[in-house]
């Protein structure tokens, strides 16, 4: 099955990309972006067929490798 | 004194760190990151600088997870010394050793220039060559030298007299100015700036120096 990983920077955390991003939108005349958080997505293929299993064992990947849980906060997700 | 430097695919600053330690007279041994053992008797293990496995998921990230990196933690947790510069930093925070992060720079932009530190505190024997208020210019180069860390953490670094070293003038945007910080047990040393590359006088200074000098003498007596 599939997973996908969701990696974003926790609140409060200064995202100078995303402000980055921000800063050139409004450059390029789209008004009104108020915040822009950048983040990352990690996709998995998995040879688990359960669910919750793989959603189990990908926990436990971002808890040690993909998400630095200092700063960042993850999301998962598995079809 | 035995030192082991680490070598991962992308360090560049491990023959210079090599080089300064040897020059204050202890015994180096490359270590690669397949490695799954330090040589035997090793005081000192140096984590370098580069863009080890070229900065992929996240600086540091990769090679924390290394084999070898499993030999250091353990080496740190039986009380043995670590100095991680630079991208060896980053993966001291990587692996739990330190805590924060290092985030990119607050201008995006790499820096590469000499910088002036202030020595926080002489009580390790990574900066007992200095004098606590001490200033000294060592260079930066880093992408992403931002130094982060909670309130809470932040708060126990200072009660504790763990920041090492901070910046004079804030070049990435690193909490309170830091540029290295201790462990609990201040056997453990990560920083941003290079004292490696100014520690003899063709490096155009030697502010480095007293650090390679004072590890290595003391890391014998002790």
């Amino acid at each position: 099955m599939k997973a996908r990983v969701h990696v974003m920077l926790k609140n409060g955390v200064l995202d100078p990309q995303g402000e980055a991003v921000r800063h050139a939108l409004g450059q390029l005349g789209f008004d009104g972006v108020e915040g822009v958080r950048q983040g990352k997505v990690i996709e998995l293929e998995l040879a688990e067929t359960d669910a919750d299993k793989a959603r189990e064992t990908v926990t436990a990947m971002c808890e040690k490798l993909l998400a630095n849980t200092v700063i960042e906060s993850y999301s998962v997700e598995v079809s | 004194m035995h030192a082991a430097v680490i070598v991962f695919p992308g360090s560049n600053c491990d023959r210079d760190m090599a080089v300064a330690l040897e020059r204050a007279g202890a015994k180096v041994s490359m270590v690669w990151h397949k490695d799954t053992k330090l040589p035997d008797g090793v005081d000192l293990i140096g984590v370098p600088g580069g863009f080890s496995f070229g900065d992929y998921l996240r600086c540091g990230a990769i090679a924390a997870n290394s084999p070898i990196c499993r030999s250091v933690v353990a080496h740190a947790e039986k009380g043995g010394y670590v100095l991680g510069i630079c991208n060896g930093f980053q993966v001291l925070t990587e692996t739990g050793l330190l805590p924060g992060v290092l985030l990119r720079n607050a201008a995006l932009k790499y820096i590469c220039k000499p910088v002036d530190l202030t020595v926080q505190t002489a009580d390790s024997v990574f900066t007992s060559g200095y004098e606590a208020g001490q200033t000294m210019t060592i260079p930066i180069a880093h992408h992403d030298g931002n130094y982060f860390a909670d309130a809470e953490t932040l708060k126990r670094l200072h009660g504790e007299a763990r920041v090492a070293f901070t910046y004079n003038d804030n070049p990435n945007g690193s909490v309170d100015d830091i540029a290295g910080v201790l462990s609990e047990n201040r056997r453990v040393l990560g920083m941003m700036p290079h004292p490696e590359r100014m520690a003899e006088a063709a490096h155009g200074g030697t502010d480095g120096a007293a650090m390679f000098d004072s590890l290595v003498s003391q890391v014998v007596a002790a």
